[in-house]
């Protein structure tokens, strides 16, 4: 233990180590802060959420950053809600009532917005108001639509995709709502008013009206094809991707070990078995057995966890630490401690296991990484965890929506670069580890 | 309680057998081939012979390490392999190799500290307390000094004396000490073997002291039994074994001991022919037969020399004291 210790004290020496350990101390960060602000359950909530839990998200959208390092100004989403609006009530009759909304919107941007959409929150008994949607440029034209009943409690009027509107302007609303009509491929800059008219009919009716202009940027990630918050994701993926690739790594290291030294010690037919077990592991190919596993039983990441540290519960390595254990076996040591009375159990892991730890140290941090990239690899393969988010299944998502061929770097490079960045750290301490315990690999 | 029977050995036999491709039986190994002897309480002796006749095999034997092919050995009047654990804490074991019989990933109070957690004894502190008190013993003082080193922190003497410690810490009746001075230098072999002398008088200990050289003898060991080819060819008392050897193997033997006399420089030593015979295939009748000069023929090389006692306390297997 102590010399544990002693030899985690060395590698800060090595300033390559110490880049790793940062790295690593960041994931980490980065685990907990996902771990403690997304409870477990809620990550999942959010994640199949779909259009309802991020229905004010733009789709697709770069991350707001991205904003400081183009000279276009783009835009981040507005929502002009009840309280950004100037309330006016006429009371026509007894029972009808007209409700004027004013909302005024100051476009800076360079871009046009991605979306436009109204929400029509009302409350009535029968009869349904009616409303109408004026909406006037900087340049003083006015355009009139919308005029509708919104149905329901909370009803979505998707201006972008209303047809009659999008034939009556010749283009799409948000294009043409926001460009100069003397340079069409630039917009309009200054203010915009825009103005809700609703008749209600009951005494008790009642409506308040939200006006969502989508932008091209959100927050500190961007956000996908379902408008889902691309960092809650990469937040998540780094407690995902540390559990499964220290679980695995940890429990194929550890029984390898354990099942190499119960061999190498008993001898016989006992090492016979485990040698032939070992033998048929090594052909038997991993990966296609997980796809099988993923296709016919469970996707969840935990079983294909467990099934990979089932199948890799002897694996090739134990012919190494067979070979150290064979000649630990013979030394004087483990002879004096029969002679004082030492059982098998207690030779196998307080006398032979420990000779093997300083050098299982160094492979077990190098291969980390491996079952990180198997995780992400598998969710390519379209048999990631269909819950959870992870970086794999970013890539995934992004893979199959096109991320690349439509311009979407960051949907790609943000889960690549933080599972390179985890591979990266990981390597610099195990080889650096490497050669703490391994003082024939020092440079000289 | 100095002539009482500490632990005896009858007839004792271990062979190994050889086989070709894992199973078929090609022969016997004669490690050990009818050994018959006692150690008396608090008594020490000595088991001299080369290389490769039969003197580690019987040690580890003794310890209960290998279980004999036939013959037993009695413990305090009890099979030994009906005592189990319990026998584990009575035998001490002192190794060659001083280095490698300490685990290097252990420091001194852990090795120590080993022995006793296995078999159970005593709370935390009286652990604690032995530990301090037998390293004491055997002179690693200051205690503190030593208790938290590792093996290798060790020059070959400290560690020798770590290994006493630990085959003493269970306070057990008889050491058995596999050449424990050949692989330390010379400079410190009489220190360790007067250390070990010291430590068995002092807890009057029954030794079973394991060599190949015949001159760290006189310092140790009342008796001197004396292996050849897996058998004990000749058993007697220190002086009267050196003053009067019998066997002619046991003289061949004295006399190969380097004495340190400029006369000498010239002499020609007699060395008996021939090799030690392979113990897969021991020779007829008495073993040593083909390199012996009072070879008598018909008689040696038929059958087996029993053990004649010639002067009380000196036994010789050899048919010329008929």
């Amino acid at each position: 233990m102590r010399g544990l210790l002693a030899a985690l004290k060395e590698i800060t020496r090595y300033p390559s180590a110490m880049v790793g350990l940062f790295i690593l101390a960041f994931i980490l960060a980065l685990a907990a802060y996902a771990v403690i602000t997304i409870p477990y359950g809620e990550a999942i909530r959010l994640w199949r959420g779909g259009e309802a839990t991020w229905r004010y998200n733009p789709r697709t959208a770069a991350p707001a950053w991205i904003d400081y390092l183009t000279p276009k100004k783009l835009l981040r989403t507005v929502i002009l809600g009840p309280e950004d609006a100037q309330k006016e009530v006429k009371v026509l009759s007894e029972r009808t009532r007209r409700l004027i909304f004013t909302y005024t919107l100051d476009y800076e941007a360079d871009v046009f917005p991605s979306e436009l959409a109204v929400v029509f929150k009302s409350q009535y008994e029968k009869k349904p108001p009616r409303v109408e949607v004026i909406w006037r440029t900087p340049d003083g034209r006015e355009f009139s639509f919308g005029r509708q009943i919104p149905s329901g409690k909370v009803h979505w009027y998707t201006v972008s995709q209303d047809r009659d509107l999008i034939a009556s302007l010749r283009g799409a609303p948000e294009e043409v709502l926001f460009q100069d009509p003397n340079a069409p491929e630039k917009t309009l800059k200054g203010i915009h008013t825009i103005t809700i008219k609703a008749y209600v009919f009951e005494p008790e009716a009642d409506l308040e009206a939200e006006v969502v202009v989508y932008g091209t940027v959100y927050g500190i990630a961007g956000t996908d094809h379902l408008r889902r918050d691309i960092w809650v994701a990469l937040l998540w993926g780094a407690p995902i991707a540390l559990a499964f690739g220290l679980g695995a790594s940890f429990g194929i290291t550890i029984s390898s070990i354990v099942f190499a030294a119960i061999g190498a010690w008993f001898g016989g037919w006992v090492d016979a078995v485990v040698q032939r077990l070992t033998e048929i592991r090594m052909v038997i190919p991993t990966l296609p057995i997980l796809i099988m596993v993923g296709l016919f039983y469970s996707k969840s990441i935990w079983v294909i966890l467990a099934v990979l540290i089932g199948l890799n519960l002897i694996e090739s390595t134990v012919k190494q630490y067979r070979a150290v254990f064979l000649q630990e076996k013979r030394t004087p040591y483990i002879e004096a401690a029969r002679s004082y009375g030492a059982r098998h159990l207690r030779i196998i892991f307080r006398y032979l296991i420990p000779r093997v730890i300083p050098w299982v140290i160094p492979s077990f941090v190098l291969a980390v990484p491996a079952y990180v990239f198997l995780e992400a690899s598998l969710s390519v393969l379209g048999l990631g965890d269909p819950v959870l988010p992870t970086w794999g299944k970013l890539l995934s998502d992004a893979f199959s929506h096109g991320a690349l061929y439509h311009g979407y770097y960051y949907w790609v490079l943000e889960p690549a670069f933080l599972l390179m960045l985890t591979g990266f750290g990981f390597t610099l301490i195990g080889y650096t580890l490497d050669k703490v315990f391994n003082p024939k690999l020092r440079e000289i | 309680m100095q002539d009482q029977v500490l632990i005896s050995v009858r007839n004792l036999h271990k062979w190994f057998e050889l086989r070709k491709w894992g199973f078929i039986h090609v022969g016997f190994v004669r490690a050990v081939d009818g050994v018959d002897f006692d150690i008396r309480h608090g008594e020490a002796v000595t088991f001299v012979g080369e290389s490769g006749c039969g003197k580690s095999t019987l040690a580890r034997t003794i310890l209960g390490l290998y279980q004999p092919t036939k013959g037993e050995i009695l413990f305090q009047g009890k099979k030994l392999q009906k005592l189990g654990r319990w026998y584990r804490a009575q035998v001490g074991y002192i190794q060659q190799d001083p280095y490698g019989a300490l685990p290097p990933f252990m420091n001194v109070r852990r090795i120590l500290l080993e022995p006793m957690v296995i078999n159970r004894r005593g709370t935390r502190t009286e652990r604690e307390r032995r530990i301090r008190e037998v390293l004491e013993e055997v002179k690693l003082t200051p205690v503190e000094d030593f208790i938290g080193k590792f093996p290798h922190m060790l020059s070959g003497g400290q560690q020798q004396r770590v290994v006493i410690a630990r085959s003493i810490v269970l306070n057990p009746k008889l050491l058995v000490a596999d050449e424990p001075v050949s692989m330390l230098d010379a400079s410190v072999r009489v220190e360790i073997l007067q250390l070990l002398r010291g430590v068995q008088e002092a807890h009057q200990l029954g030794v079973a002291y394991i060599t190949h050289d015949l001159s760290t003898v006189r310092y140790f060991s009342e008796r001197i039994f004396v292996m050849y080819a897996a058998k004990l060819v000749e058993k007697a008392p220190v002086k009267e074994l050196i003053s009067n050897p019998l066997h002619p193997y046991t003289q061949a033997l004295l006399d190969a001991i380097p004495d340190p006399d400029p006369e000498n420089a010239h002499k020609f030593k007699e060395v008996p022919p021939g090799e030690p015979p392979s113990l897969l295939n021991p020779p007829p009748g008495c073993r040593f037969h083909p390199r012996c000069k009072h070879l008598i023929e018909g008689l040696c090389d038929q059958e087996v020399p029993p053990e004649f006692e010639v002067k009380p306390g000196h036994y010789v297997s050899c048919w010329l004291y008929k």
